[in-house]
């Protein structure tokens, strides 16, 4: 079973995103994601500065046996990203939902907040693809 | 029935195992509209002793002039024991390295021949190998505008020093994926790209190729380019001679960065030339972008028990996995000419190398000097040059070729094709194989043809 | 079996051969020393015996056709006749230059002349290039004129390749290289493509379909007909990926599909080394209105019966070049001998063999209790078997099976492909293995099975009696270690 925190917001495409309350939003993968994908080898993160419209391609996290695009579920400026991924990219592993984050945004439309999952749908959304 | 080894009893016996009663009923998925008739236009089977007598033939057919032509590929000789080697069925018939633990001959091989390449490069990281040094220039193209995230205006920087057919193929590879490559002229004193020509304001380049030696034989000045380059923005791909490297500054020491990519053809390395394949092109890069960086890459790492082996790496880079968007449609690398490139180079080793690479230097000198003694003969271009130089005769090099092929000569290269700007201008180079005596009856032979 | 060192680590410094070059050498005193080279590549010194030592020892640890049997699905691991290899080999055909004169190269046209006329007749397509280099660089070469023929007649909303979910990821990679979109199609329950989705997706953005017949499943794909009809009445062109030719040679010709652009894998259909992983060979043949497109050089012939090179002069809307030269040559040269060899009756007998051994194989694995993906369906030279309920209980993966295989002296079946079957092998015993070879097999998978529901252990550990031990690609990956350095450490 996996875990997934009440007090985040989900996407279909399996992205965790916190409400950071100053403008700002993170985004990770969800264990569920980190689970299938396997033991993470790579991360690559969006650059600082990069302007973004949700939805679109923006990171990719890959294991040895796969390679995932990550989509920013929230349009705006990335405002940091995980460094600490460069090095120890198994960390979105072992700690998807906190030290494994890989970026921060700066919120355009609030309204795009609106479409995502919370956390008892995203756990329907899981219990039906493991079926 | 070549190389079946069935039985009649064992047909039987299989058939009846599938539950069916001839051959044909295996087939009756396909429907019968679509069922071919006889394959008319293929001739009878032969056994092996005609096939060898026609082959036999053939290549006789091939006349095997006294060879003077380089532009790319290269007659070396090849140690003995590089293709006795290679040739063992536990290479030539080996698929892939997939199954790591049944593979680690050709891994740990292919290891070996991405250190041999870095060194020769003085490169960080080198991949198992691409088709050839056409399409590896391709691919380092297009890796360089994977790699240069910072440069928006895919634009390659792509002079015509570089081999015309390396520019053809280059141009039909990454045609598609809007890149623009801007072409750039080349000095006509020199024969080479003069880097106070290149724009002091150049705007956004994503990569500049240089050619080492350049397609005249015409050393660069690397230094000064990749400077440039790196000054603007640009990343560097270096497109190599893997013999020059024994001699010349290597790709990894240009400037005060080093070339970003490199590539080039492996021909010279233990592959004979056979008329243009197969072949291998090799790529390197620095350490930062090894993932952008397209083929195979085989990576060291421990077993259950602690001990070492070898691995295909970053893989998900690769078609496979990646479909869609992977770095490259790529999914082999020339492994059999690989193995004998590895196996040439640790023959040859480093001094050996060397003394290749000074010789062929040497008996192109000697020919140069020989060739332009003769009346309306001349050298082109004043830059220093590396076993392959641009000669200009007094008439249209073509008829000047086909009478010297009278002579059992391949004389060299007609450039009025491609550089018709330069006259009547021919392309040469001796290798170590050539001797004294070669290179007398090539002047003596050049002498009575324009006489 | 003993760890091998590096040959790195064999190398002592000063140690050189000179039976290779003491007698050469000379000055390099025209060029300046800014543009030299000033410390030697640190290339292994050892002695010719070292290396020939090294590399021998180093060739034992691989498994191969000459040694195992290697029943890689999709890969087509037959017996590659070594004559093949020696008759390429001749100094006739190795010494010669690729800028020879054409007068001085008819040997080697008529060759290549030859072999571009046998392809023909066996694929029904009226005309082949030789030149690309690999299956893929002959799918680039296909998808390349099937974008050149939409361009050349104006069409520009073709922006879209249609490739089934089963295909091999080389499909939608050769797509994007050519600046096409990628659209999937799922497969049905039966292993066919499923024509009510494709019939949805066409349209006017539809520029072509990549299919592989007999598909990636290791089934006919009974609906082509219908299928070039929906793709040709959308507007679109059809692609034959050759990967899995050998299963129909003689039996079906391409051309007669419908297709308009094919490629051959000549390293699978015609048996030319797999070599470690290449060289390939992926000719492509063409139908009547992609003529005009195909990639050069290739091979034509005077009023006079001279063979000549076909260039851009003769072929104006060509594609383009694909290598410096000509391609693999020497591979084309193998396959030339093999077709010899075998001529027309060979040919079928090749389809006839590769099908009666992979259903034979399939038949007596089901018999001793493994599941088929497709039961339902014949096999054609290939066949996919399906460990998902060994994976739940008792919890051995095709992985799993695969290793401890190699403890039996069988390479392993091609695993996880195609990615649409759960916890798959795809086995592909090929013409050339006899019955017993089969049967041995199977045994082995049996005996396997039984070490999985006693100790699942056994199977986790496997493999035992390979140079190494299952090895960690994960560590591979992050902790990259791609070349040898003198002084340990990564290179920066």
């Amino acid at each position: 079973m996996s875990n997934i925190p009440s007090e985040l917001k989900y996407t279909k495409s399996h992205e965790w995103v916190r409400i950071e309350g100053d403008g700002t939003a993170t985004v990770g993968i969800s264990d569920h994601a980190q689970t299938l994908l396997g033991d993470m080898v790579f991360v690559e993160l969006p650059e600082p500065g990069a302007a973004l419209e949700a939805g679109e391609e923006c990171a990719v996290v890959e294991s040895v046996k796969a390679a995932s695009d990550v989509y920013t579920p929230l349009s705006g400026k990335v405002v940091a990203a995980n460094e600490l991924l460069e090095d120890a990219p198994e960390t979105v592993n072992t700690d998807a939902y906190n030290d494994g984050w890989l970026f921060r945004i700066r919120l355009e439309d609030e309204a795009e907040l609106k479409e995502l999952l919370d956390a008892e749908a995203y756990a329907e959304l899981v219990a039906e693809e493991d079926h | 029935m070549p190389f079946i080894p069935h039985t009649e009893g064992d047909t039987r016996a299989m058939l009846a195992t599938c539950g069916v009663d001839s051959l044909e009923d295996l087939f009756d998925e396909i429907p019968p509209e679509l069922r071919a008739n006889a394959l008319d236009g293929i001739p009878a089977g032969c056994d092996e002793l005609a096939v060898s007598q026609l082959l036999h033939a053939r290549a006789a057919q091939n006349a095997q002039p006294l060879c003077f032509s380089g532009a790319g590929a290269y007659e070396h000789h090849i140690p003995a024991a590089v293709w006795e080697i290679t040739s063992r069925g536990e290479y030539y018939s080996a698929y892939t390295p997939y199954q790591a633990e049944a593979s680690q001959g050709t891994l740990q091989l292919l290891y070996e021949f991405q250190t041999m390449v870095a060194e020769l490069t003085a490169m960080a990281v080198a991949n198992a190998s691409l088709y050839d040094g056409a399409t590896a220039l391709a691919e380092a193209v297009l890796m360089a505008v994977r790699a240069n995230r910072k440069s928006k205006s895919r634009r390659i920087l792509m002079p015509r020093t570089v081999h015309p057919r390396y520019r053809d193929v280059v141009e039909t590879i990454v045609r598609h994926q809007g890149i623009e490559l801007t072409r750039l002229d080349y000095d006509t004193a020199g024969g080479h790209i003069d880097p106070t020509s290149l724009p002091t304001e150049p705007g956004d380049v994503t990569a500049l190729v240089i050619p080492q030696p350049n397609f005249f034989g015409a050393l660069e000045d690397a230094d000064t380019l990749t400077d440039w380059a790196h000054a603007h923005g640009a990343l560097v791909i270096g497109v190599v001679n893997p013999t020059a490297m024994a001699v010349i500054n290597p790709p990894g020491e240009w400037g005060g960065a080093g070339a970003d990519i490199v590539c080039g053809e492996g021909q010279p390395l233990g592959i004979p030339l056979a008329s243009g394949g197969p072949y291998f092109g090799f790529m390197c890069c620095k350490q930062k972008i090894v993932r952008q960086m397209p083929g195979r890459i085989i990576g060291a790492t421990v077993d259950l028990e602690g001990k070492r082996g070898y691995v295909l790496t970053l893989q998900a880079r690769e078609q496979h996995i990646r479909r869609s968007k992977a770095t490259s449609n790529i999914c082999t690398n020339q492994g059999l000419m690989t193995t004998a490139a590895t196996i040439y180079m640790a023959v040859m080793g480093s001094a050996g190398l060397e003394n290749v690479a000074r010789q062929c230097h040497a008996n192109t000198r000697a020919l140069i000097k020989q060739l332009s003694a003769i009346d309306g003969v001349e050298t082109v271009f004043d830059r220093p040059t590396f076993h392959e130089t641009v000669l200009r005769l007094p008439r249209p090099v073509n008829g000047v070729l086909e009478e010297l092929a009278g002579h059992g000569i391949l004389g060299g290269v007609d450039l009025a094709r491609d550089y018709p700007e330069l006259g009547h201008a021919l392309l040469v180079c001796a290798t170590e194989t050539r001797s004294e005596a070669d290179l007398d009856a090539y002047a003596v032979a050049l002498r009575e043809v324009l006489a | 079996m003993n760890n091998e060192p590096l040959i790195f680590e064999h190398s002592r410094p000063g140690r050189i051969n000179r039976a290779q070059s003491a007698h050469l050498g000379g000055d390099l005193d025209d060029i300046p020393d800014t543009l030299r080279r000033q410390r030697r590549p640190g290339l292994p010194e050892v002695s010719e015996l070292d290396a020939v030592r090294h590399y021998t020892r180093l060739s034992q640890k691989n498994f191969s056709i000459d040694t195992h049997f290697y029943p890689l699905g999709s890969c087509t691991m037959k017996y590659n006749p070594r004559a093949c290899n020696t008759l390429a080999s001749l100094p006739g055909f190795l010494g010669q230059h690729p800028l020879s004169a054409v007068r001085d190269s008819q040997g080697i046209l008529a060759c290549l002349w030859d072999l571009q006329e046998m392809l023909k007749a066996v694929t029904g397509m009226c005309a082949v290039s030789l030149t690309p280099m690999a299956g893929a660089q002959g799918e680039f070469a296909g998808v390349a004129m099937i974008r050149a023929y939409h361009d050349a007649r104006g069409d520009d909303a073709r922006t879209e390749i249609l490739v089934p979910d089963a295909a091999h990821g080389t499909n939608p990679a050769t797509a994007t290289m050519c600046g096409y979109s990628v659209r999937e199609i799922p497969t049905d329950a039966q292993g066919d493509v499923d024509v009510v989705a494709l019939k949805a997706a066409v349209g006017p953005h539809t520029a072509g379909i990549m299919l592989t017949n007999p598909s990636t499943l290791g089934v006919f794909e009974r609906r082509i007909h219908e299928i070039a009809r929906i793709v040709h009445q959308a507007g679109g062109l059809l692609y034959y990926d050759g990967a899995n030719l050998n299963a129909i040679l003689g039996k079906v010709k391409p051309g007669d599909m419908g297709f308009d652009v094919i490629h051959i894998n000549l390293h699978k259909t015609f048996s030319t080394p797999h070599g470690g992983g290449g060289p390939g060979s992926g000719p492509v043949g063409v139908s009547e209105r992609l003529h005009p497109f195909i990639p050069i050089p290739l091979v034509g012939r005077d009023d006079n019966s001279a063979f000549r090179w076909l260039d851009e002069h003769d072929l104006p809307q060509s594609i383009g070049r694909l290598s410096a030269h000509m391609g693999n040559t020497g591979i084309l040269l193998r396959a030339y001998v093999y077709a010899l060899m075998l001529g027309r009756e060979g040919m079928v007998r090749i389809a006839d063999y590769a099908t009666l051994n992979a259903n034979y194989l399939m038949a007596r694995l089901r018999a001793a209790g493994f599941d088929m993906a497709l039961p339902e369906r014949r096999a054609t030279h290939e066949f996919i078997l399906t460990l998902k309920h060994q994976a739940k209980e008792p919890g051995v993966t095709a992985m799993d099976f695969a290793k401890r295989l190699l403890d039996y002296g069988f390479h392993a079946p091609t695993t996880y492909f195609p990615l649409i079957i759960p916890e798959c092998l795809l086995i592909e015993p090929t013409e050339t293995e006899s019955k017993e070879a089969l049967d041995a097999f199977v045994e082995a998978m049996v005996a396997i099975q039984a070490e999985a529901e006693k100790d699942v252990e056994t199977l986790k550990g496997a493999p035992y009696s390979l140079p190494v031990r299952r090895l960690d690609d994960v560590q591979a990956a992050r902790e990259l270690d791609l070349r040898w350095q003198a002084n340990g450490g990564m290179a920066s």
